[in-house]
This record gives C-alpha cells, structure tokens and sequence, in this order.
C-alpha cells in the first residue's frame, strides 16, 4: 500500500510543480470549446441539433482526460530517458504495486484536469441538467482517466524512446477521439463505421458523461460503467504484465 | 574466503553480439572490488545482470546467496546502487528522493527519517535537502545518489563510473565515503571505472574485461608484477592493448538499436 501510495504522491508533485504544463494542457479544451462551441453552434442549431455547446462540454471534458491520462501514462518513458525508471526497477517491491501506484496517480492528474474543463465549460455557457447527477459525471472522469492512463502505461512499457511518439499520437490517439461522438452526434456515419466506432472505449466514456450531463446517453448508463470498467480492468492487466516484462 | 558474489560461466547475447563471454569471478565479502575494461566491454551489460535489471542468456550468478533471476526480490534487498547515469526525480527535492527510494524498500517511517539525515550530513547536503534536485551540480547529484544508495544499509554497493565527469576534489570526497563505509559498516563494493589511479588506490581486487571476456584478475600489485609495468594504468594499457574502442561501442550500439527495431 505504501509503495502505490509514495508513487501517487510522486505524480502529484511532479504535476503541481510544471505549473507550465498544468496550463498548457488547458489551452487545447479551451481552443475547441471556444472555436467549434461557437462556430459551429449557430449551424448546429439551425439544423436543428439544440445547443452546440450542451453538446460539446462533456465531449471536450473527456479529451482533456485522455490528453493527459495518456501522457502521465507515457512518462515512463521521460523516466526510462532520465533514468529514474531504473531506480523503481531495482527496488524490492512488486512491480505490479509500483504500476498500480503510477497509473491511479496519471488518474487522479488527469480527473484533475477534467474538473477543471468543466469549470470552464461552464464559463462559456455550459449548464448540467442535474446537480444531482454531477458525482455520477465524476465517476466517469475517474474511469476515463484509468483507461487512458493505463493505455499509455501500457504503450509506454513496449517503447524504448520518444520516436515513436508522433504515430501513437496521429493514429490511436487522434482516432480514438475524433470517434467518439466527441465532437459530433455519430448518427451521421455509415452504419459499418458506427459499428467500428462501438468498440472504442471513449464512445462509452463520453456517452456516460452526456448522460450524467445533459440527460443525453445514447448506449445507456450501465452500459457505459460496465463497459469502461471492464476496459479498465483488462488494460490494467496487459499494463502490469508489460511493466514487468521492461528490462533497461 | 567467504564470497559476497559468484558468477560462473555468465554470458549475455543481444541477436548475435555476444556482449559478455562465458566470464567467471567472484567477489569476497567485505572487500573492494574494481570491475575494468574500455568502453563496450561488457562492464555495464555485467551490472545489470548482477543487479536483476537484465538477466542472462546462461550461467550462473549468486549474490549474497540468492539467484538474480529466481529470488530478485531478496537480491534487491541485498544491494544498493549509484547507476552510470543519473537516476533521481529532477522534479523532487534532496530529500523526497530518499524518502522515495525508503519507502520502494520498505524501511520503517522511524528508522528512515533517522537514516536520511544521518546520510544527508554524511554527503554534506542536508543544508539543502529541500531544494529541487534539479537545481543541483552533477557532484551534488552523484554524492546525493550515493546517499540514497544507502539508506535501506545494503550489503553490497554497485558503483557504475560513479566520479565520471567529476573534479579531483569531488572524486576525492566520495572515494573517501566509501572507504569508510566499506571499513566501518564491512560493506562489499563493486565498482568500475575509468580511472585506473582510483581503482589502484581503492581496489582489494581487480578484474579486467575486454570484448566480453575476463582477461586478468588478481589485485593491482599482482597484475603490475605480471605485466612489469609501474602503474595500473600501464599494466590496463598492456592487457587490453591502445586501439581505440568506439567502434565495439558502437557495434554493441548498433545491435541495441536492431533489438529495439525487432521488438516493435
């Protein structure tokens, strides 16, 4: 316990010291909630789909999730380069513990950054439908959160160097949220693409948050819990297997 | 002699480079121990089996009685460690590092905070503990290594090149920390180096590997006599020859980099 939680505590510090990434990793919500929020907003509206931004909030929630989920998953490599990685490997405690400690740290980050999106979400004129249902929408940040983080742990266990990171970004990671039904409602797509898109793990992690949200879930409430947390626990489980295969 | 290392027989293969040869030492308890060769030789490859970071492609390795690659945990237990290159969180102070590494190893709260400071005023830095250790000099960084090296009290000490790139004055402060810890707690050291004077003036034993094979062993005065020469430099010189080693660094380089191609 001691192990997860000195290695939680780590994450924490490093994060609330890079004041500079705290706030750079704002910008990129803040970009989409204010460019697409109010550009597409009137045509969105006049095509009859309601308010844009009600509909965009909890899709730009989520990306700022996975952002960051994913790249406090990815720090292993920063620590493989840096050579602190080295440090946690030689150590007498269970990697299983250390990669457990790590991952509910880039969540507990990433959840963060999240609340934080929602505030500003509600700034630019975002409104819940139901106070009520807020802890719900925070357990679907904590659940995003642990997917990703455990996602990029996972990549990260397998890469030797940053080279590799431009690809995991333009092709997993971009991906995974453009289809999503972040942005857009997935109705429009063809019936094959829509089939693809339900094996993303995000489309249940923005589906749950609309519907704790806005009332607006698609796949159903339970079906999104039990979705991710299975997700959660099988990328957990790959995750732990590859942290403790890393040789350096 | 009771022995604190055995290794028989270990060789280590990346794809078809052969990094360490069927090489066999062992290593007393309680002594000094100097592990040489040029760059590429196979020295650090060796660590890291010896310390369960990598683990062999066959031979046998004991350390303080346990196996690397069946019982890590109680060798991990057993050793402390100062890497080739930096290994502290830059983005923690002094003495979150220490803390940090006494927690991974399971030191009792009590004991652990006694120990950090004990071993903080050892290397001089409990002046500075909170500071960011990114703020520190790379002396600072390496006597704060050589602290947390020791705050879980190991058995055996693995010191990488730990005074490469350091002034005289630094070189001399540490080599004497490890000296006394050696003399005072009787605790083995394993060390390589560059610097031939150091390993001359430090070392109980020495082994010398080149191209992966161990090609002499004895202590610095045996290996001068066999090679008449005055200095530990000059008989490292005469074993292992002046040819320049960057390209068997290279090609141990250029086989990494083909393992981390075929691993993707």
């Amino acid at each position: 316990m001691k192990v997860i939680y000195i290695l939680w505590l780590r994450q924490l510090k490093r994060y609330s010291r890079s004041k500079a990434r705290m706030i750079g990793s704002l910008g990129q919500p803040l970009l989409f909630l204010v460019a697409l929020g109010f550009g597409f907003g009137p045509i969105y509206q006049k095509a009859g789909g309601g308010s844009y931004i009600q509909f965009l909030a909890p899709g730009v929630i989520a990306m700022a999730i996975i952002f960051t989920a994913i790249f406090t998953g990815i720090e292993i490599i920063w620590d493989r380069q840096f050579g602190f990685l080295k440090e946690t490997l030689v150590a007498p405690s269970s990697r299983f513990n250390i990669m457990i400690g790590r991952t509910l740290g880039g969540a507990t980050v990433a959840t963060i950054q999240g609340i934080v999106v929602f505030l500003m979400t509600l700034v630019v004129g975002f409104r819940p439908t139901s106070i009520l249902l807020l802890p719900l929408a925070l357990v679907f940040m904590v659940l995003i959160a642990l997917v990703f983080t455990a996602f990029g742990t996972a990549i990260a266990s397998r890469m030797q160097d940053m080279q590799a990171f431009p690809i995991i970004i333009n092709f997993l990671i971009m991906p995974i949220f453009f289809l999503s039904g972040a942005l857009f409602p997935i109705d429009g797509f063809p019936a094959p693409v829509v089939a693809a898109m339900h094996l993303n793990p995000l489309l249940y992690g923005v589906d749950g948050l609309r519907g704790a949200l806005i009332n607006g879930a698609h796949v159903g409430l339970l079906t999104d819990l039990g979705v991710l947390a299975i997700v959660t626990l099988v990328l957990l489980a790959i995750g732990s297997y590859l942290f403790s295969k890393i040789e350096v | 002699m009771q022995t604190m290392i055995d290794v028989a027989n270990l060789t280590k293969k990346f794809g078809n480079f052969t990094a360490v040869d069927n090489i066999s030492f062992n290593v007393e308890k309680g002594g000094i121990f100097a592990f040489l060769g040029p760059n590429g030789a196979g020295k650090t490859t060796t660590i890291k089996m010896l310390t369960t970071l990598l683990s062999p492609t066959d031979g046998k390795i004991s350390v303080n009685g346990y196996d690397p690659v069946t019982a890590q945990d109680a060798v991990r237990h057993s050793f402390g460690i100062v890497f080739q290159d930096q290994s502290l969180d830059d983005e923690l102070t002094a003495w979150e590092n220490l803390e940090f590494h006494g927690v991974l190893y399971g030191v009792p709260k009590k004991v652990r905070r006694e120990r950090i400071e004990e071993m903080l005023k050892f290397v001089e830095l409990w002046d500075r503990k909170n500071e960011l250790v990114k703020k520190f000099s790379g002396g600072m960084k390496r006597r704060l290594e050589i602290a947390r090296g020791l705050i879980h009290h190991p058995k055996i000490l693995f010191l990488d090149e730990p005074t490469l790139g350091l002034d005289p004055q630094t070189r001399n402060h540490i080599w004497n920390y490890i000296k006394k810890l050696n003399k005072d707690e009787g605790m083995t050291v394993f060390f390589t180096t560059h610097y031939m004077e150091e390993a001359d003036r430090a070392a109980g034993q020495v082994a010398i590997i080149d191209h992966g094979k161990i090609i002499a062993a004895g202590s610095p005065a045996e290996l001068k006599q066999k090679t008449s020469t005055q200095t530990l430099e000059d008989a490292f010189l005469n074993l292992t020859g002046k040819v320049i080693r960057d390209e068997e660094a290279g090609a141990a380089e250029r086989m990494r980099g083909h393992r981390r191609a075929w691993r993707h």
